[in-house]
């Protein structure tokens, strides 16, 4: 068997990679299941069928679909523009330490603009953050890539700190967490009976938002062009550097209002376990929803679901609660193994061309 | 000669298709030993094809190679060379950043060469012998395009070789270095050694070759002897029933100055850029002004200076007396000056969008946005438009870029610069790697463009062009700019001097009055 | 300030800096030969995993180092059939390595966490280890810290003196080139990519038996990454990387000095030092003068597919 390439990408092969990468992530975990004694069929189905048997359960995945969500549209224009911000989960972190500590200082005042305050000042957190590595990126020439990381090891190291010291609630029998956040602070629910809050609207809202951006704006052309070639992108005399920090804003942005939708939200304070890694599984949707809007709804449930499926594991099966990162990761390299197929077709053996000359 | 000596090499009904075309169809010929035979062909005829199969880069998909009268089958150039091959490939395949000695043991096994110090002296040594002088310790990228060739060739000779293979081997050089290239063949020819050499130039084939065989559209159309048949005959083996280039077009009217290079400086920004001194250069309405010169002489950073993409570090430039020192690439659009990038997949266009976003990648200065929203609807018309007027053979404005011949695709190009209707158009290589009808066409809308008063630039490696096209003629070489004249005041060997560098010190003597 | 001070800033220095040697030497081959492996965190982490409940269960340190490089090398073989077989951005299959190593050696390890074991000790080198400042930092470690520098100065005679490593600078500068001369492409970077897991995987070893002789999720701290800012640091060149894998090492025991010199600042600031001079340091690189890229392999992160 060999490869050939196609004369033309498959866009056919667009959009059956993700569904051949979710087959064979789901039949590698049922031989994972096998291997550690347990039933595979009925494992798989804790795994990816038993958090959605009930209304409350679509809800968690609402729950969990909002930050992931949100820090994929920032991330779907950075990729598009080949611009690797790896730092969403920093920038969620950051923010998340940031529109705490403003919650934190407005427990005690009443009004309409709290919550606005609230969400800009996150917004503007994610925005600071991922503008370091704007700024490293456009005047430095400093690898993103590398700098978004080590700035998400710091931020961690910031939140931690925040919530050992001075954040840290002084009725709270000395635990690394910050007093619970006053209602009126708290993101309005969508109904009493779940935890979905109104970010999920804005989450829904900022895809309306890319897409429009994408599909008929020059700013998404250009980033497009950017993406696919550089040096036709200067020569063009597009301003890259204008264009990378706008990414880089909006996606700081995006992540840092993820992180006041899980603060503001289901969380309700600040604790050091507060991201659940939903920056780096945002890049993962990013992927498997094909950088585009649409794409990014559907891949931010699926990958929403492995984090359901992994607390059923946990419980049902007694699993470690990390077999969700092993999904994850299986998820995106059987994806970037898929894509192959898009600009390859499989040959199984030696055929002759009956092609007409050109 | 060739006639009464052994056969060194024979290819019997070599085919080689890839998916959607066909390289080779069925091609066979012979070559004696120490005969100098010439494949011909145009660009896309399958030559270069044909070329790496007998050296085992590629293998063919049906066909007998017989070697020395006997049959042998390829697996790879390591083969290759073992049975006595060398090959000098149109793109060097040398390793920029290790140096020259290092180039050539990787190109050889160990055991070929005993130590890395014998080699360095050998290098020398065999330089020496056949005029090919090199410094063994300098790294690649720091040599001119003609000493890289020298390490290609220089390589080959170092093992026993029967066989020499050279793909366009001229196109990169100078006209004197091309009399020296020819004299060292001739001289390995004497010995026995056989030679392939291809190109697309009937004159060098004339000079030197003593069998030609013509490839089209990756068939064999005919085999001769040069020095016997007419260059008419040779053309249209070549090109079969298309036009052979057009050999005369109008003269131009110069009019008023439109833009102008003042004692213009860039000093290199990589290690791999060139020094551009004292640049002074006046573009007129209504003309065409050919620059000459072998790649890497300052061609890209001049162009990139024009368009806007590198700063002089000294020196004005002013299109219509308005200073563009602060004009961003875009401003300088507005302001009516065009480009044609030589690099027309990395640079001119983006092979992985349609023909509309194309359309949009230089045409967004003018056209279809408004409150930075795309008009997609009027774009899409525009890019229409283009590939019926200029001719564009494409399925329509949704086309990839990148599915397109590279013909077509200048076409394109060029005629979404012109539709821009501007008063200064630099044409980086206008026709690399284009058929000949595509060549002509694109000629003549640059001739209607120049008659339309736009001051035209071109800048091209085809001499034949440069003859064909320009109103005045000059030459970069080592980032200097030779003295610019009417065409008939340039003969071609004035032009080869001016590319050797040879044009005395009358800018830089402008430059010291200052 | 004293000599034992001194003696123990050195000892600790070089400590810490075996790790990021260990992954920084496995990832420059790796991008010498072309090829951007950013998965270097998942595999020190699976390494580390590995290499613990090896030891734990077979109580054998040696067996430990063994299956740690084993189990680093064969996660990169994941990433090099995506990456290179089935021609992946590079990029992206690196994240996937990363977040998949995190997943895997968390699973794995998940029941070991909170035991212990006997960590490696200190095997002084006689007569050596007594040389004043030097000696305890070069010649009073464990067995792992000689193995790195061992391993250094057999990377740095490779890239230097040998055909091998001559040929491993070729496939990375142009692979294209490369294979016209005959070289196998992909089996050189395959085997660059093994190499660098296996480096992986020994920091990872080194980390979980003898840095900190416990399995802990997420123990490589973001080593992975900055051993990968190191070897730009180091501007692909061998001898740079230990100079750099010291200075990070450094870095990474400053609070430890600023807390023995009585400054009272808090742990999980200090904590963020390594990460903020990695970022300096990348930018003191990439803004001298003419450094753009200068020295990166020119094929690195470019995927090739020798042709038919």
């Amino acid at each position: 068997m060999r490869i050939e390439k196609r004369l033309q990408p498959s866009q056919t092969m667009v959009y059956l990679s993700p569904i051949l990468a979710l087959v064979l992530t789901v039949f590698a975990g049922g031989l994972l299941f096998a291997a550690l004694g347990h039933p595979p069929l009925e494992s798989l189905a804790i795994f990816f069928i038993e958090p959605l048997r009930d209304t409350y359960g679509w809800s968690e995945l609402a729950v969990k679909v909002t930050p992931l969500l949100l820090c994929a549209t920032g991330l779907t224009l950075c990729f598009k523009a080949k611009i690797w911000n790896i730092g969403a989960e920093g920038q969620f972190v950051f923010a998340a330490l940031i529109g705490g500590a403003v919650s934190l200082q407005l427990t005690e005042v009443q009004g309409f603009w709290v919550l606005p305050v609230i969400l800009l000042s996150g917004a503007l957190a994610g925005m600071a953050w991922a503008g370091i590595a704007a700024l490293l990126l456009t005047h430095f020439n400093t690898n993103e890539i590398l700098t978004t990381i080590m700035l998400n090891y710091i931020a961690v190291n910031l939140l931690l700190w925040g919530v050992h010291g001075p954040l840290k609630d002084p009725a709270g029998f000395n635990f690394p967490e910050s007093a619970l956040f006053a209602e009126h602070t708290l993101l309005p629910l969508l109904s009493f009976d779940y935890r979905v809050t109104v970010a999920l609207f804005i989450a829904l809202f900022m895809v309306v938002v890319i897409w429009v951006l994408l599909a008929r704006s020059l700013l998404g052309f250009q980033l497009r062009v950017l993406g696919e070639n550089r040096n036709a992108a200067r020569f063009a005399g597009f301003n890259s550097r204008a264009i990378i920090w706008f990414l880089l804003l909006f996606s700081g942005a995006m992540a840092g209002l993820a992180a006041i939708s899980e603060t503001n939200g289901p969380v309700g304070q600040l604790i050091p376990t507060l991201s659940l890694g939903y920056g780096y599984a945002a890049i993962i949707v990013v992927f498997m929803g094909r950088m585009h809007p649409l794409g990014i709804v559907l891949a931010s449930m699926l990958l929403g679901l492995t984090y359901l499926g992994g607390e059923m594991a946990q419980i049902d099966l007694g699993l470690p609660k990390s077999i969700t990162g092993l999904f994850q990761g299986m998820l995106l390299f059987f994806l970037l193994g898929c894509d192959l197929l898009i600009h390859y077709r499989l040959v199984l053996k030696e055929r002759a061309f009956g092609v007409a000359t050109t | 000669m060739s006639q009464e000596n052994p056969t060194r090499l024979e290819l019997i009904g070599i085919t080689k298709a890839y998916p959607g075309c066909v390289a080779n169809d069925a091609v066979s010929l012979k070559v004696a030993a120490g005969e100098i035979h010439a494949l011909l062909g145009e660009n896309g005829a399958g030559k270069s094809t044909l070329m790496k199969m007998i050296y085992g880069v590629v293998k063919p998909d049906a066909g007998q190679v017989l070697w020395n009268n006997k049959e042998i089958a390829i697996e790879g150039p390591a083969q290759a060379r073992a049975l006595g091959m060398g090959m000098v490939f149109q793109h060097f395949s040398l390793f920029d950043t290790l140096t020259v000695t290092e180039n050539i043991a990787l190109y050889l096994s160990p055991a070929e060469y005993g130590s890395v110090s014998a080699l360095r002296q050998r290098i020398v040594e065999v330089g020496e012998e056949y005029g090919l002088a090199i410094n063994p310790d300098r790294e690649v990228h720091t040599l001119s395009v003609g000493e890289q060739q020298r390490v290609e060739i220089i390589r080959c000779l170092l093992q026993d070789i029967q066989l020499l293979i050279l793909d366009e081997p001229t196109a990169v050089l100078t006209p004197a270095e091309v009399a020296q290239l020819i004299d060292m063949l001739k001289q390995l020819a004497r010995k026995g050694c056989s030679i392939l050499f291809i190109s697309h130039k009937l004159h060098e084939v004339n000079a030197l070759c003593d069998r030609a065989t013509i490839l089209r559209g990756g068939k064999v159309t005919g085999s001769c002897i040069p020095s016997e048949t007419s260059a008419g005959e040779l053309a249209k083996l070549m090109l079969g029933d298309e036009l052979v280039l057009d050999h005369d077009l109008p003269p131009g009217n110069a009019g008023a100055t439109r833009l102008t290079l003042c004692d213009i400086e860039v000093r290199p920004t990589s290690q791999f850029a060139i020094h551009l001194h004292n640049i002074n250069l006046e573009l007129k309405a209504g003309e065409i002004l050919g620059l000459a010169g072998v790649a890497g002489n300052g061609q890209d950073e001049l162009v990139d200076l024009i368009n806007g993409e590198l700063k002089p570090d000294r020196g004005t430039l002013t299109l219509d007396d308005v200073a563009l020192a602060d004009c961003s690439i875009v401003a300088r659009r507005r302001r009516g000056l065009g480009t044609v990038p030589a690099d027309r997949v990395g640079r001119g266009s983006v092979a992985s969008m349609s023909l509309t976003e194309n359309q949009l990648l230089t045409g967004y200065v003018n056209h279809g946005v408004r409150h930075s929203l795309v008009n997609w609807a009027a774009v899409r018309q525009r890019a229409a438009d283009i590939i019926g007027d200029y001719g564009v053979k494409a399925t329509g404005p949704a086309s990839m870029a990148g599915s397109l011949s590279g013909g077509n695709l200048q076409k394109f190009i060029i005629g979404r610069e012109i539709e821009q209707q501007p008063k200064v158009l630099i044409c980086f290589h206008p026709t690399w790697g284009v058929d000949v009808g595509a060549a002509n066409h694109i000629h003549k809308e640059l001739v209607a463009l120049r008659d339309r008063g736009t001051a035209v630039l071109v800048i091209s490696e085809d001499l034949d062009e440069l003859y064909l096209l320009g109103d005045r003629l000059g030459a970069l070489c080592g980032g200097r700019l030779s003295p610019v004249r009417p065409k008939a005041e340039v003969p071609l060997e004035q032009l080869g001097e001016w590319m050797a560098g040879a044009f005395g010190n009358a800018q830089e003597e402008v430059a010291h009055a200052h | 300030m004293d000599l034992a001070l001194l003696e123990n800033i050195l000892f600790a220095t070089v400590r810490t800096g075996t790790p990021l040697l260990l992954v920084a030497l496995g990832a420059m081959i790796s991008e010498r030969s072309g090829v951007l492996n950013l998965g270097q965190e998942g595999m020190i982490l699976v390494g580390a995993a590995c290499a613990f409940i090896a030891a734990y269960s077979a109580d054998s340190l040696m067996l430990g180092v063994v299956i740690g490089a084993l189990a680093g090398a064969l996660v990169s073989l994941i990433f090099a059939f995506v990456a290179l077989t089935l021609i992946s951005n590079q990029v992206a299959t690196g994240l996937a390595l990363t977040i998949f190593g995190t997943g895997l050696s968390a699973f794995l390890g998940a029941e070991y966490v909170g035991q212990s074991i006997e960590g490696m000790t200190r095997v002084e080198l006689p007569l050596l280890h007594k040389i004043p400042l030097i000696g305890p930092a070069l010649f009073g470690q464990d067995l792992m810290v000689y193995l790195g520098l061992t391993l250094f100065a057999l990377v740095f005679w490779t890239m230097r003196s040998t055909r091998l490593g001559l040929i491993i600078r070729a496939v990375g500068e142009n692979p294209q080139v490369a294979h016209a001369l005959g070289y196998k492409v992909l089996l050189v970077r395959y085997a660059a990519v093994l190499f660098g897991g296996a480096m992986a995987g020994l920091a990872g070893a080194y980390l979980s038996l003898s840095y900190t002789p416990m399995w802990a999720e997420g123990i490589s701290a973001g080593r992975g990454w900055i051993a990968l800012a190191l070897v730009v640091f180091a501007s692909w060149r061998t001898e740079r990387i230990l100079m750099g894998a010291w200075l990070f090492g450094f870095a990474s025991i400053l609070h430890l000095l600023l807390q023995g010199f009585g400054y009272d600042v808090p742990s999980n600031l200090l904590a963020m030092l390594p990460y903020a001079v990695t970022i300096v340091v990348l930018v003191f690189m990439m803004s001298r003068k003419g450094a753009k890229g200068l020295f990166a392999p020119r094929s690195l992160g470019q995927p090739y597919h020798p042709p038919q």
